[in-house]
């Protein structure tokens, strides 16, 4: 019993989720779900991050270069015409393994590009790949420095997404075609697949968050909380706290790129405005805000805050409310807004803060 | 490539070189003082410019830039005051976050206070288009002025942490807060006094770089960033090693520029400080032991 | 048994519900008012766009309103700040389009931002107006998409033709890397061969760069007989002092974008001789007064430096444009049915503008040619008509 009482807020979130969908039906107001979705797919960056941050203890200025991995990344594969190339072996190749699919555009020209899946596919293995380098050699640093190194990582990215003519450059990656997950269900930005993509977008969501209460929960994460309490009696007792930190930046990172590909697919396109150093901030300020080490409050932060802003409301301001919102949790409530509160802590799930 | 072209690449390279290297020195204070890292530092430079150049509609250059740097230092205190001493337990990333909050709120501040436009201050002598010539290269005389600020800078701040009372409180915070106190050392003033510090440094650094730069209301964060790196470089908390580190990645940028497609003029001071974390985080010149004492 | 803070969490996220619920019932459609949605940068990197461009919007409207409005209906302009970021342009157009029921959407202020909207207005059958330079947003055509700005193809025609009456053949350039600058490179090489142009050297800078000496002393080295600029703030201001102070001594041209005399008053002296192409806004009074443009342009600069205290651009003069023509559409339909004024918009003759006169067609949905441009140049530090 123990054990199913913590799956209990994903239920209850999920039961939410059906009932703000009826309701929102109901009263003829779908459209909402447009920027609910958008931010559940911005809010796996979140989920990810607040793994690093809250339970590894790891900083990271740079993670939108992890989203913009795996936007552009799927972007560029399904939107790249390989008609030129049909006759190359490698071409021929992907032809006859079904990972190419022929469509029009939206001009009527013939385009030959990879489908969604394999390029679904093809983002997470580079991302992973991605972090695995980078986090290598970043993982070592302490506080300020890894600070650096994320913001100089999430900066190159930036760079090539800029400067690249294949990304578009500044315009970036425009057309980018819906993601058919099977027949007749789609992440697809058009009024008529609203309610299938918010269930879609939800679904992912809870999944991660699934993966990350697991995570949690199990031996990977007792260790991270051993670690991020005291990280050299952790080591001393045998604890391989090097190996544990890659592995939930590999993991943040995955997460970050299911965003990117998902919310590309959804808007039809990416820029370089989605790996700006403002951007990494702003998951990051989520994360502060929602609580480090508190996955539904950064869950809960980062749906709630990205939607407010996708639908302007907070006009010219939205940048100073990011930052009066972050500047006054860190004074008065650094445990986060809901433990603020004062809720009765739930159980062990959550670990205690020492600050270090 | 020619002499005077060499010449002219060197002068572009000490050029932004200066620029980096005087948002460094402002920075290091505060790490040396607090080992924060103030994501903040640039938007210091760029509203000390902005007061300039609004106060110099109404007295004279010289007294301008002397009223922004004091108002600047008076926001550095007070945003120390408010913001910075209350979160004196937080860890470090809590830190980190905090401050670049700060550097947002001030951005947004500056840009409803003064809106979008670009601005720059008078030149301090001549004017856009005066230039000495040396070796058939042409370099501003402005460029001059940024490297004079940043030698006095350095040269003046180097006796005020080695010999004077005040200075030395400084460090020894730097260096153990608590034995400090236990010493007498009033640590919450001594914070407050480098951030002061910092700001003042970085109101001038701001003014002198306006005329070359142009001041913008968003300018602040690329040049914190670049600060940061050749601070990095050179090694946290040295001011002479930021100043050296940052010419010599103004000039690498430079040259880079010359031979290669300029796009990738950026990605090499990146690729610099990704290697320099790496391989020796201390930095160029720094001692190995992170927490041992720096000297300016 | 959830505990207290998971019932706070289905509470907060309950009332969330409702609250939205509840501020849908509140509102209801008026449809004595022609709702019209606005979407600039008004915020952000594209600010010197798109902050004149709101104003303007918003002045004008309420200039319409007095008058009576279109066709007895008032106008109201819903307008929203993207903050230079394509991704809000996509969920405002999204909000303007599927929850205001906008007839036509004015703006984006970039091209990068409209290129990300464009298919968006055009599945949804929202007329789109856009005040964004690219040739791309109009080529090839989109039914419901227009822009009115003049296109970058036209500026760099007419820097080519001057060059040509100054003998100039080899030229350096040098581009910013956003999406205006990059658009406008395109351009400068795509036409350079049929005017007899060489392009000795064309690289691209940072935007937020701060100092241009080294990519002009590359530009030097090759000997160029004349530099273009294409970018907009901080970096055009800079390229007149920079190229001053490193000695390069050849003719300066910018693009359009340098339509403000803040640019020029930011460069200082520097800035005397640079040549572009403008349209006829910041020379209105040199115009001879039986120019068609004239009574419009004096009318809009005074209007606008009299309300907001600062010198017109031509960014502005965008906004005018695209609720000119839209009105002027609205009343040759007679109705505010999308499809027929979008029908009278694609038609629209004569109709004369800040950028300049408007002729659209199925196959121009700009409707502007080489001519709404005049080649302008700075002089003691005012902007005049250029004079070979």
């Amino acid at each position: 019993m123990t054990q199913f009482r913590r799956y209990i807020p994903v239920i209850a979130v999920a039961i939410a989720v059906i009932i703000l969908q009826v309701v929102l039906s109901k009263t003829g107001s779908t459209y909402y779900m447009t920027q609910i979705t958008m931010s559940a797919f911005y809010a796996l960056v979140v989920i990810g991050l607040c793994l690093l941050m809250g339970y590894a203890g790891q900083v990271s200025l740079g993670h939108a270069g992890f989203f913009a991995i795996g936007g552009y990344t799927a972007a560029v594969l399904t939107t790249f015409n390989l008609t030129a190339y049909s006759n190359t072996p490698v071409v021929s190749l992907c032809r006859s393994l079904g990972l190419l699919v022929q469509r029009q555009d939206i001009y009527g020209t013939d385009i030959l590009a990879f489908s969604a899946w394999p390029a679904f596919a093809a983002a997470i293995l580079l991302a992973i790949i991605i972090a695995f380098l980078i986090g290598l050699p970043v993982i070592r640093l302490k506080g300020h420095y890894m600070a650096m190194a994320t913001l100089g990582f999430g900066l190159i990215i930036y760079r090539i997404v800029l400067g690249g003519r294949i990304f578009g450059q500044a315009d970036g990656v425009s057309n980018v075609p819906p993601f058919r997950i099977i027949d007749g269900l789609e992440v697809n930005g058009r009024a008529a697949f609203r309610i299938e993509s918010y269930y879609i977008a939800w679904f992912v969501v809870l999944a991660a968050m699934v993966l990350a209460i697991n995570l949690v929960h199990s031996r990977v994460g007792r260790a991270l909380r051993s670690i991020h309490e005291n990280e050299e009696a952790a080591h001393s007792l045998g604890v391989n706290t090097y190996r544990y930190k890659l592995l939930v930046f590999i993991l943040s990172a995955v997460f970050a790129a299911i965003g990117g590909v998902l919310l590309t697919h959804y808007n039809g396109s990416i820029g370089p405005s989605e790996v700006t150093v403002m951007k990494s901030v702003r998951y990051l300020v989520i994360v502060a805000v929602g609580g480090m080490a508190n996955l539904w409050g950064a869950l809960f932060m980062g749906v709630l805050l990205n939607f407010l802003s996708l639908r302007g409301v907070f006009g010219s301001y939205d940048d100073a409310v990011f930052a009066v919102i972050l500047i006054a949790i860190m004074l008065f409530a650094p445990q986060g807004l809901l433990r603020m509160l004062n809720i009765r802590k739930i159980s062990s799930l959550l670990p205690r803060r020492s600050n270090a | 490539m020619n002499l005077p072209q060499i010449v002219q690449y060197c002068f572009a390279g000490i050029t932004v070189g200066s620029i980096y290297a005087i948002v460094a020195i402002g920075f290091n204070i505060i790490y040396n003082a607090t080992g924060i890292i103030n994501f903040a530092q640039g938007e210091f430079l760029i509203l000390g410019a902005m007061l300039a150049i609004t106060l110099n509609h109404f007295v004279a250059l010289p007294i301008a830039i002397a009223l922004s740097v004091v108002i600047t230092t008076i926001v550095g205190g007070l945003i120390e005051i408010v913001f910075i001493r209350r979160a004196r337990n937080a860890s470090v990333l809590s830190l980190i976050v905090i401050t670049i909050g700060i550097s947002i709120l001030m951005r947004e501040a500056m840009l409803h206070i003064w809106d979008e436009k670009v601005r720059s201050l008078a030149y301090f002598t001549g004017t856009g288009v005066s230039s000495i010539t040396i070796l058939g290269a042409h370099i501003s005389p402005q460029v001059l002025w940024v490297l004079g600020v940043s030698a006095v800078i350095v040269i003046g701040l180097t006796p005020f942490f080695r010999y004077t009372l005040t200075g030395r409180a400084m460090r020894a915070c730097a260096d153990d807060r608590m034995a400090a106190r236990l010493c007498g050392i009033n640590d919450k003033w001594m914070v407050t006094l480098s951030f002061m510090i910092s700001a003042a440094i970085g109101a001038l650094a701001g003014c002198v770089i306006s005329p070359v730069t142009q001041t913008q209301y968003d300018m602040g964060a690329p040049l914190a960033i670049k600060g940061f790196t050749v601070a990095i470089v050179g090694g946290l908390g040295n001011s002479m090693a930021a100043v050296v580190a940052g010419l010599m990645l103004g000039l690498v940028e430079a040259f880079t520029m010359s031979q290669f497609d300029v796009a990738y003029k950026e990605a090499v001071s990146i690729v610099i400080l990704l290697l320099i974390l790496v391989l020796r985080p201390s930095g160029l010149f720094g001692k190995r032991e992170i927490a041992a004492m720096r000297s300016l | 048994m959830p505990n207290g803070k998971q019932i706070l969490k289905f509470a907060a996220i309950l009332f969330f519900v409702f609250s939205i619920a509840f501020c849908r019932i509140a509102f209801a459609a008026d449809t004595s008012e022609i709702k019209i949605g606005a979407i600039f940068a008004i915020t952000g990197g594209a600010s010197n766009l798109g902050s004149p461009e709101a104003k303007t919007g918003e002045m004008l409207v309420e200039k319409i309103n007095k008058e009576g409005g279109v066709n007895g209906k008032k106008i109201k302009l819903i307008i929203k700040d993207s903050g230079s970021k394509p991704e809000n342009a996509v969920s405002l157009a999204k909000q303007l389009i599927d929850e205001e029921n906008v007839l036509a959407i004015i703006g984006p202020s970039t091209s990068g931002e409209t290129m990300q909207i464009k298919n968006i207005c055009q599945e949804n059958k929202t007329i789109l107006i856009s005040c964004a330079a690219a040739e791309d947003i109009i080529n090839p055509v989109a039914s419901f998409v227009f822009k009115v700005p003049q296109s970058d193809s036209d500026a760099v025609r007419q820097i080519y033709r001057i060059m040509k009456a100054k003998a100039i053949t080899k030229i350096g350039v040098i581009t910013s890397n956003d999406g205006y600058g990059v658009a406008g490179g395109k351009q400068l090489a795509n036409l350079a061969a049929e005017n007899g142009i060489t392009i000795a050297f064309s690289e691209s800078y940072d935007k937020q760069e701060t100092d241009l000496t080294g990519i002009l002393t590359k530009v030097k080295g090759k000997d160029v007989q004349a530099v273009v600029n294409w970018s907009i703030v901080p970096a055009q201001s800079l390229v007149a002092k920079n190229m001053k102070q490193i000695g390069l001594d050849v003719p300066l041209f910018q693009s359009s974008g340098f339509g403000n005399i803040k640019y020029v008053q930011a460069g200082g002296e520097a800035a005397n001789g640079t040549i572009f192409p403008c349209g006829r806004l910041l020379v209105a009074e040199e115009l001879p007064n039986d120019h068609p443009q004239k009574a419009v342009l004096i009318g809009y600069k005074n209007d606008y430096e009299s309300r907001f205290k600062e010198d017109a651009s031509t960014f502005g003069g965008h906004t005018y444009d695209a609720l000119l023509v839209l009105t002027e559409a609205i009343k040759k339909a007679g109705s505010t049915d999308t499809q027929k004024v979008r029908d009278a918009l694609e038609n629209l003759k004569g109709v004369i503008g800040i950028a300049g006169q408007f002729n659209f067609s199925p196959k121009n949905h700009s409707g502007l040619d080489m001519n709404a441009y005049e080649v302008l140049t700075v002089k003691d530090g005012k902007f005049a008509i250029y004079k070979n």
